[in-house]
């Protein structure tokens, strides 16, 4: 039951992919069991039918042994890629990081050879404690949150990914019914809707982005 | 016709155990019952296909010769030195205690003293080949009934040759004092340095000779070449080819040969053991039990009881365990092949007259044949009652319990298991069958029931039928299975979670669709192998990494050998191949990281920022 069909009006999509999911939630939440939002979004993301797969990274590795062939192979037919998690002291949680550092392999996702996410989709989906008053220059958070995004979107460029407008739930804590909802309610809509998002057009694609051959150290010095 | 007369013999044997062995294994006989039910179906007695079993006898024999072989291949010198207490102590227990009481009481019911000393010493051996076999059988050459079996198995060997040497002597007064005795002693001592200087020092330089040339057939000719010539010379000098087997087998114990030894000897050794007992079953002269069955019925029932008594008293002052002392009982009680030439000889010297002697022939062929469904009716109700000694000050668990969890074994495993869920609120229900262990247990206040997780009664009080998980952490690995077998088939929505104890058990459990099954030695030791890589070098975070890299490769690899269990060779040919596949893995890993060590992020973070090295 080999059932190929052509998709045409897709040629031009820099990533075909006749298998496997086309949008891959990567989501990671460390302490799933005190989770109010987070494990709604896993949930609303996975009845997203067949074309989206959920990697729940605290249930797949709890030892913290990644599977790096696995997570690739998923990577490969993906046309997004969305991390979603909260943010915990700025940044993504453990298990998380280590899956960046583990996946997005050399040679792979970047340097020479390393062309395997170009052209594909990355999406923050983050959720914080603090609420959005919180992060200004006069509260206690001292920054505007597009602060701490710089690393995920030169994660994001560095792999050839184009970087996609996070969507963000400040002040998870404290969210109200009616606004968790209505946050599920767009989550679900974008993943359903993508690549047909109205602010997609005026974005890049991180291609200036390519490491020149020189600016590392050769092979044969290894330290 | 005549040219293939020659192949009737194999033919019928071979037809007759391949039918008749499987059908034994079936009825949970186990395969030496199956042998001497071949034997007496194609009997003189059953359906005449062979009608002289004493050539058959005398030839297969050598399997007991081959299996005493592979014994001693097994027992390098040094364990054999600390067995010596066990052998002369309580094998000579055995034989002389038990004749000396067979003997008063035959002489008590009015026997001639002796034809009641022949008939005790015959009687009093044991069968080394039903006795090993069975402890093979069943793996228990390692434990403590095991090794007293073979120490009393060993010094009947020994006996053996006097006994035999001294019978004619009972006949009449007519001992010739001439200088024989002596330069046949001698010529046995001589034969005996000869094997163990030439086991020593001549026989390994040989096999490596042999070795070199690559010929596995010829190696295979040189071990069984060594076996039959070693016999040889003990039976010129007249000792028991048996024994001098076993010594050669010692001897050998330490060599780098001894596993390609093990190898060539073990199917020639299966085959004509099978033989042997198939000639066994076809010796039973059932003219002379028909004859005077209550007779023949009272000498087996009164031997085996005797021997028994004896038996008994030497497995407590030993002391043996418990649920071990039945099997040790039963395997020596019966007679023996030593019993047989015993006989043969007395009758033969006309200490005992032939009648005399074909009864008792017959009296420990059917000791023989009774002892495998002795060790059924052993294994069905007497094992579980001695290995739940006190059962009746245990109470049995009577109350339904009503816990999310069932523990069934609470030994080492299931002790931590238990710990682990109490020290997380969750009180599991405890069940266990060894009342030493449950008294100590409840020592330390915690409530175990008694009770066996194999019945299906007490696992529904137990709660079994509202129960979320099942523990088995049993240590026996057949009843483990059998509970396994049950819950799967009367409590489908209990999950098990199993410990295995090996590798087969971790197959039978998969089998009956049991997922969660942990191997009860991995992990510990792969711990150990994280201290040595540490030890060695390796970064601790690396040695953690690379113990559970191991670990998962090693559980995929399980599961995918699991549906080819039963064909060893495959089993053997797919574990290197999963070795090779692993070190291939790891080392291309170890290439892969050092180049980018160079070049990636993972050493000091001068991978893509490569502005600020």
């Amino acid at each position: 039951m080999t059932d190929t069909t052509e998709v045409n009006d897709h040629a031009a999509d820099p990533a075909p992919a006749p298998t496997g999911p086309e949008v891959l939630v990567i989501a990671a939440h460390p302490q799933l069991e005190h989770s109010r939002i987070n494990r709604r979004l896993m949930r609303a993301a996975a009845g997203g039918g067949a074309t989206v797969a959920v990697r729940d990274l605290y249930a797949l590795y709890p030892d913290y042994l990644i599977d790096t062939p696995a997570e690739q192979a998923l990577l490969k037919s993906a046309r997004l890629v969305v991390w979603q998690h909260p943010i915990h002291w700025y940044s993504m949680p453990p298990l998380m990081k280590l899956w960046v550092d583990e996946v997005l392999a050399f040679g792979w996702a970047y340097g020479p050879g390393g062309n395997a996410l170009r052209g594909k989709d990355l999406w923050l989906v983050a959720t914080t404690g603090g609420p959005e008053e919180s992060y200004r220059p006069d509260s206690y958070n001292r920054y505007f949150f597009d602060a701490f995004l710089p690393p995920y979107e030169q994660t994001a460029a560095l792999c050839g990914m184009r970087f996609l407008p996070p969507l963000l739930l400040h002040g998870a804590h404290r969210a109200s019914e009616a606004e968790v909802a209505a946050h599920i309610g767009v989550y679900t809509q974008r993943l359903a809707s993508h690549p047909d998002w109205p602010e997609l057009d005026e974005l890049l694609y991180g291609l200036a982005c390519a490491v020149p051959e020189d600016a590392r150290p050769d092979d044969s010095k290894s330290n | 016709m005549e040219h293939g007369s020659w192949l009737n013999g194999p033919l019928i044997y071979l037809a007759a155990a391949v039918l008749a062995v499987p059908l034994a294994k079936f009825f949970g006989l186990g395969s030496i019952m199956g042998y001497l039910g071949a034997g007496i179906l194609i009997g003189p007695w059953g359906l005449r296909f062979v009608t002289n079993p004493q050539e058959m006898l005398s030839f297969s024999e050598f399997g007991v010769v081959l299996m005493l072989f592979l014994v001693g291949l097994e027992l390098e010198p040094k364990r054999l030195w600390s067995l010596r207490k066990p052998i002369f102590g309580w094998g000579s227990m055995q034989l002389f205690g038990s004749a000396a009481l067979m003997a008063g009481v035959a002489v008590l019911t009015g026997l001639d003293w002796r034809v009641a000393t022949v008939a005790a010493l015959g009687l009093a051996m044991s069968s080394t080949a039903i006795g090993l076999g069975v402890l093979n059988e069943r793996s228990l050459m390692h434990t403590t009934s095991g090794q007293s079996v073979l120490s009393v198995a060993l010094l009947q060997d020994v006996a053996a040759i006097p006994i035999l040497a001294l019978l004619p002597l009972l006949a009449t007064a007519q001992a010739h004092a001439d200088g024989s005795g002596w330069s046949g002693a001698a010529k046995a001592l001589g034969v005996i340095a000869v094997i163990v200087l030439g086991g020593r020092l001549l026989i390994r330089p040989v096999l490596r000779w042999i070795a070199r040339s690559k010929t596995p057939e010829i190696f295979t000719a040189a071990s069984l070449l060594l076996v039959v010539a070693t016999a040889a010379l003990m039976q010129w000098v007249g000792l028991s080819m048996a024994l001098g087997a076993f010594l050669a087998g010692v001897l050998l114990a330490e060599s780098e040969y001894r596993r390609e030894l093990e190898t060539d000897i073990e199917p020639f050794k299966g085959l004509l053991l099978g033989l042997f007992f198939i000639a066994v079953g076809m010796s039973i002269d059932f003219a002379v039990v028909l004859a005077q069955p209550l007779l023949i019925a009272g000498v087996v029932l009164g031997f085996l009881l005797l021997k028994a008594l004896v038996l008994w008293a030497m497995g407590r002052a030993m002391p043996l365990p418990k649920p071990e002392r039945p099997v040790f009982i039963i395997l020596l009680a019966q007679g023996g092949e030593f019993g047989f030439v015993v006989f043969q000889t007395a009758a033969n010297a006309s200490v005992i007259d032939v009648q005399v002697s074909s009864l008792l022939v017959a009296a420990v062929a059917i000791s023989m044949l009774v002892t495998p469904l002795l060790l059924v009716a052993a294994d069905r109700w007497l094992i579980p009652l001695l290995a739940g000694h006190n059962r009746k000050a245990m109470t049995e668990i009577d109350e339904p319990q009503n816990q999310s969890v069932i523990i069934a074994g609470f030994g080492r495993y299931g002790q931590v298991v238990g710990r682990m869920l109490y020290a997380n609120g969750i009180q599991p229900t405890i069940l266990d069958i060894d009342a030493e262990q449950i008294e100590a247990m409840r020592r330390f206040d915690w409530r175990v029931f008694y009770g066996d997780a194999k019945r299906l009664d007490l696992m529904r009080t137990a709660g079994a039928a509202r129960a979320k998980v099942l523990v088995l952490a049993i240590d026996d690995v057949a009843q483990s299975v059998e509970v396994a077998k049950m819950v799967r088939e009367h409590f489908p929505n209990l999950t098990i979670v199993a410990r295995a104890r090996n590798v087969q058990h971790y197959f039978d459990l998969h089998d009956l669709g049991v997922t969660m099954i942990e191997r009860e030695t991995l992990d510990s030791a792969l711990m150990s192998a994280r201290s040595v890589l540490e030890t060695l070098g390796w970064e601790p975070h690396q040695a953690r990494t690379l113990a559970m890299r191991f670990r998962r490769h090693n559980v995929d690899q399980l599961l995918q050998m699991a549906p080819h269990r039963k064909d060893t060779a495959r089993l053997v040919a797919a574990a290197k191949q999963g070795r090779q596949q692993l070190e291939d893995l790891f080392a291309q890993e170890r290439e892969e990281a050092a180049k980018r060590d160079a070049r990636g992020w993972s050493s000091d973070g001068n991978g893509g920022d490569s502005a600020s090295p």
